[in-house]
């Protein structure tokens, strides 16, 4: 049971690299690997995580108090915002590639043309 | 046939991800000494009471950069590739875009204020409060895409607007390289602390951590504006075809 | 593990799946915005009000609305 969140964490990965290898479509392609950026940001807080641990933040709350871990939530919040960043990205290459050669299935984009 | 492969290597992946994940301490048991060590210095070292802030644009604020660094690259990325062709351009009148409706522009209307309100108050007391420049960033461009959803457009016709919004990405990516570069200026360490530390809890304080803050909003409320306005652009685009 | 956090974690795992297999991308960018905020709801869970913030964010304003301008682009080109 305590290894729950771990599970969890390898099992998006693994699904999310699934759905990016047997993909058809490039847009469904982008959210796959959105899924499989998801199993990081689990994985890591899964890892900071204190029983009895309260947020990272004093405001309220004496200093004395155990907490859970800041820097995996540092980590974490900044991938969030830039990850999905990349995401546009690759949704930008993908409307590119469909205006250029007309498709956009994988398979069929297998040919370097200019 | 590419799916059973894919199956059977991936369970191959999986297996050894599973073994390499029991050799973590179990959930809950957080073991390294990062976190204790945060919590018991910021309070005094900083004043302030944030301790995600604090690690985001103090302790660790050299992989913030870098993350500002990617974020920029990114919407660069996203500009060069959506950018319009000299072959694409469209009529003078916006091509069949279905005017919303009395509810949708009346709630547009009324919310765009308050959520560019609420946007601003994340980004500035992101070292009180849970928040700060990514998140208050991101909802202040939710403000902007909430104008075009209401119907009032962004103006992408003109050149201007494109403009402010690369400004702002810009003016934000560049105040943060200012800031670790005065660090280096005025005490010797870039991405050093350097202002005054001031009161814990007032809004004023700690240092740099809310010019940091300020900074990385400006880049990243720019930046989503900047692809929400690209790909309208390009999908509002009539093909000459 | 309380079970809020264990009741999360499995809603998130048959969430990822559910995006991965729902094949077509106007469905899927509803899911993945189930997605993201059954994602926020976990990271609240773990004490991670910073994370989860950004999450919402992200997931509900941002992936959606670019997978649908992606997909408004696409289909123009189409017809």
């Amino acid at each position: 049971m305590s290894l729950l969140a771990y599970l969890v964490a390898v099992w998006l990965f693994v699904v999310g690299i699934y759905g990016v290898v047997t993909s058809r479509h490039l847009v469904h392609l982008v959210m796959c690997l959105s899924v499989a950026q998801a199993s990081t940001y689990v994985l890591l807080l899964g890892i900071g995580y204190r029983k009895g641990g309260q947020a990272p933040i004093f405001g309220d709350i004496p200093t004395s108090t155990p907490v859970v871990d800041p820097v995996v939530q540092a980590l974490a919040l900044t991938d969030v915002v830039v990850g999905a960043t990349v995401s546009a990205l690759l949704l930008a290459l993908a409307v590119q590639a469909h205006k250029r050669f007309g498709s956009v299935d994988p398979d069929e984009l297998n040919a370097l043309r200019g | 046939m590419r799916s059973f492969v894919a199956l059977a290597a991936l369970g191959v992946l999986g297996a050894v991800l599973v073994v390499a994940v029991t050799g973590l301490e179990p959930f809950g048991h957080y073991p390294g000494p990062y976190g204790d060590v945060l919590a018991k210095v910021v309070p005094d070292e900083r004043h302030t009471g944030q301790l995600v802030a604090a690690t985001v644009f103090d302790y660790r604020a050299f992989d913030t950069l870098g993350e500002e660094m990617i974020l920029f690259a990114a919407v660069c990325g996203c500009a060069a590739l959506l950018r319009v062709l000299r072959s694409e351009h469209a009529g003078e009148g916006a091509p069949g875009r279905p005017v919303p409706s009395f509810a949708a522009r009346a709630m547009a209307a009324a919310l765009v204020g308050p959520v560019t309100v609420l946007g601003v108050y994340v980004i500035v007391h992101g070292h009180l409060t849970p928040g700060g420049g990514f998140s208050g960033g991101v909802v202040v461009a939710g403000a902007l895409l909430l104008a075009y959803a209401g119907g009032q457009g962004l103006r992408l016709r003109r050149v201007g607007s494109i403009t402010l919004l690369e400004g702002t990405e810009a003016l934000g990516a560049a105040g943060f390289l200012a800031l670790a570069l005065a660090g280096l200026i005025a005490a010797g360490t870039l991405l050093k602390n350097f202002l005054a530390l001031g009161t814990s809890g007032m809004l004023l304080s700690a240092g740099t951590i809310p010019v940091g803050n300020v900074a990385v909003g400006l880049e990243v409320a720019g930046a989503v504006a900047l692809v929400f306005a690209e790909f309208l652009e390009q999908a509002l685009l009539e093909d000459p075809e | 593990m309380t079970f809020l956090q264990a009741t999360c974690l499995v809603v998130v795992a048959l969430l990822g799946t559910l995006v991965v297999f729902t094949r077509d991308p106007l469905r899927q960018a509803a899911v993945t915005g189930i997605f993201g905020l059954g994602l926020a709801a976990l990271f609240l869970a773990v004490q991670a009000p910073d994370v989860a913030l950004s999450q919402i964010a992200i997931g509900a304003i941002v992936v959606p609305v670019l997978v649908l301008l992606a997909m408004a682009k696409i289909r123009e080109h189409d017809e």
